[in-house]
């Protein structure tokens, strides 16, 4: 929470500062203004740390994270074991490390396949309009009136329990997400002059849709999938956690909370570690999409 | 007023519709056949056969759902083949105790999210608006199980003031049920509290700058009068669509919770149902639950068109 609590603030007063730049289109004036942001800068090196610790985790985990040491069964915070040992002897700390993998991969993949399918979807609802439209919306309301999760659940327990698809359970949950954004977006820029303009010149509908049309929605979905992806890591612990998602003895975050919370009065350390994992992942990616949305909408600012 | 509803409802329905085409559609995820996968464990011939002719398995796949649906309509979800009892009562039985706790973390929620979003919005720009964007993060960003594992730590395992987990029906005992149910209402309703917060923040930051507000206050309305009376009942539309909103939110989160605290509600029979492999039961609660968020949001747009008499032209 204390890092929370500095970081919104100074946001807001630093704001001004990045309304300097002159060119609110470059990429250099868009850096500089996630720059002028504590809470975007912290965000991103949080991200950063996480990625690098699950690429790097063969290189840095001090231990094999599946690899069971009798000696060191529920063991209090040592130098040998900075993070404790397990109910089995696995040193906490290594798994921490590789967990970092399911979940960054949780993150990317179901948000990756969610953008996948709904940005072409929300594309055609969009700028088809008429009977495709309303058919698209009808879908996507239904798909939306069960919740999140619960259809997340629902489609695991359908797929059988696995990493893969509890990734894919989410990513189907999500795309209505990015269906209706994308709709709405494109609705939105259609209507301006420009369009108009290309479209009196001739242009086929799919060109315009494409040339005209996407690359100005683009940093709206950037915004969204970047604050999905800590939903995503939040839905893949909890699948975990119920025990549908990520299946021992390869180490997640939430699978091994699911665990600790069997052992909280002897070995209180099981709980605490993969939680603040967790939280500083998804605040990460929280810090990161409000920091994005912030520095590219320029209105916002003004 | 009526032709609002009428035209709500018209939308209401085939989203319901489509809704339960998409649960039922789930049973042909299932690997392999379908009859011998909805038994489960079971692999006597004769319950495989049962289950065949008691869900048409032999019929294409639209003729399956007709039936399935006529029986929905009458109120029949089917027959949990682990518990040997209708989908339908196992769901009237547990869903009293998650609508209660879906009903307290819904209070604390607003008890903790309005007035932090007021205070922001009206208090824009200062430490008070950061520290409650601070806190409205922190509740984004935690997830809930985990903090409902560091409750038990500190209040049942630490103070043992409060127990870690057993549910007290209201009936036997309100106080030892409150007791029980107060860990819980918390954990879930401080996610939400984080969203209601931003949600009024956003809409009375929209209101205070219209010039009406202006207006009022340059006539010297006093400050917590134009907040209270002026300002809050149009921020209140947004507020309470919005809140409807969360309520899916709330189940879900609800499914958590109870695994943690052990209350035996919506979430855990679902969860225990996909564990036992009883899939009659898992598409029963989802579709319950869809229904459930669909009249609910049905009844914010009605609630904001009774607030709001500009919404009914919509």
């Amino acid at each position: 929470m204390s890092t929370g609590t500095p970081v919104t603030g100074t946001a807001g007063i630093a704001a001004p500062a990045g309304g300097r730049s002159r060119e609110p289109g470059s990429l250099a004036a868009f850096w500089r203004r996630l720059c002028a942001r504590p809470g975007a800068v912290i965000g991103l090196a949080i991200v950063v740390a996480v990625v690098g610790m699950a690429v790097l985790a063969d290189l840095i985990a001090p231990y094999d994270p599946t690899a069971t040491d009798w000696g060191a069964v529920r063991a209090a915070p040592s130098l040998a074991h900075p993070f404790g040992g397990d109910e089995v002897g696995r040193d906490v700390l290594s798994r921490i490390i590789y967990g970092a993998r399911a979940s960054l991969r949780a993150g990317l993949v179901s948000v990756g396949l969610a953008v996948a399918l709904g940005l072409p979807i929300g594309l055609v609802a969009g700028y088809a309009g008429g009977w495709v439209d309303a058919a698209i919306m009808r879908l996507t309301d239904a798909l939306l009136a069960i919740p999140f999760l619960i259809l997340a659940i629902a489609l695991a327990a359908f797929l059988g329990p696995s990493l893969t698809n509890a990734m894919l359970a989410i990513g189907l949950s999500a795309t209505s997400i990015f269906v209706r954004l994308t709709r709405a977006q494109v609705r939105a820029v259609a209507a301006e002059e420009f369009v108009e303009a290309a479209r009196a010149v001739g242009n086929p509908p799919w060109r315009i849709a494409l040339v005209h049309i996407l690359p100005n929605i683009v940093p709206a979905i950037l915004v969204q999938a970047t604050l999905t992806i800590a939903a995503a890591i939040i839905a893949e612990a909890s699948l975990s956690f119920l025990g549908l998602g990520q299946q021992p003895p390869e180490p997640s975050w939430g699978a091994m909370l699911n665990v600790a919370k069997n052992f909280m009065e002897q070995a209180p350390w099981m709980a605490i570690w993969p939680g603040v994992s967790i939280f500083l992942a998804v605040l990460a990616f929280n810090l990161l999409g409000d920091g994005l949305r912030d520095a590219l909408d320029p209105r916002q600012r003004t | 007023m009526l032709r609002f509803l009428a035209h709500r409802l018209a939308l209401a329905v085939p989203t319901l519709v489509l809704a339960s085409m998409i649960i039922f559609a789930l049973q042909q995820l299932l690997p392999g056949d379908v009859a011998t996968a909805l038994t489960g464990e079971e692999r006597d011939p004769e319950v495989i056969a049962f289950i065949r002719q008691k869900y048409h398995l032999d019929q294409p796949l639209p003729v399956r759902y007709a039936y399935w649906a006529a029986g929905v309509l009458q109120g029949d979800l089917g027959v949990s083949v682990r518990l040997q009892k209708p989908v339908a009562e196992l769901v009237l039985e547990k869903l009293p105790v998650t609508l209660e706790l879906a009903c307290l973390a819904m209070l604390v929620a607003l008890a903790i999210g309005v007035p932090m979003g007021i205070l922001s919005a009206v208090k824009r720009g200062t430490w008070m608006d950061a520290a409650a964007n601070g806190i409205a993060l922190w509740g984004l960003s935690i997830p809930n199980f985990w903090l409902g594992i560091l409750l038990i730590l500190l209040f049942s395992v630490h103070l043992g003031w409060l127990p870690a987990s057993g549910y007290v029906s209201p009936g036997e005992s309100l106080v030892d049920n409150l007791r029980a149910m107060a860990m819980p209402a918390f954990v879930l309703g401080n996610a939400i509290a984080a969203v209601m917060m931003r949600h009024t923040r956003a809409a009375m930051l929209g209101v205070l700058g219209s010039d009406y507000v202006r207006t009022a206050r340059a006539k010297g309305v006093s400050p917590l009068r134009l907040v209270l009376r002026h300002a809050l009942p149009n921020a209140a539309i947004p507020i309470i669509t919005l809140g409807a909103l969360e309520f899916g939110q709330l189940l879900s989160g609800a499914v958590l919770t109870e695994q943690v605290f052990s209350v035996p509600g919506f979430g855990k029979l679902m969860v225990d149902a996909v564990f036992n492999r009883d899939f009659a039961t898992v598409q029963g609660v989802v579709i319950c639950t869809a229904a459930t968020y669909i009249a609910l949001n049905l009844a914010a747009d009605v609630l904001s068109a009774v607030v709001n008499p500009k919404l009914r032209r919509a």
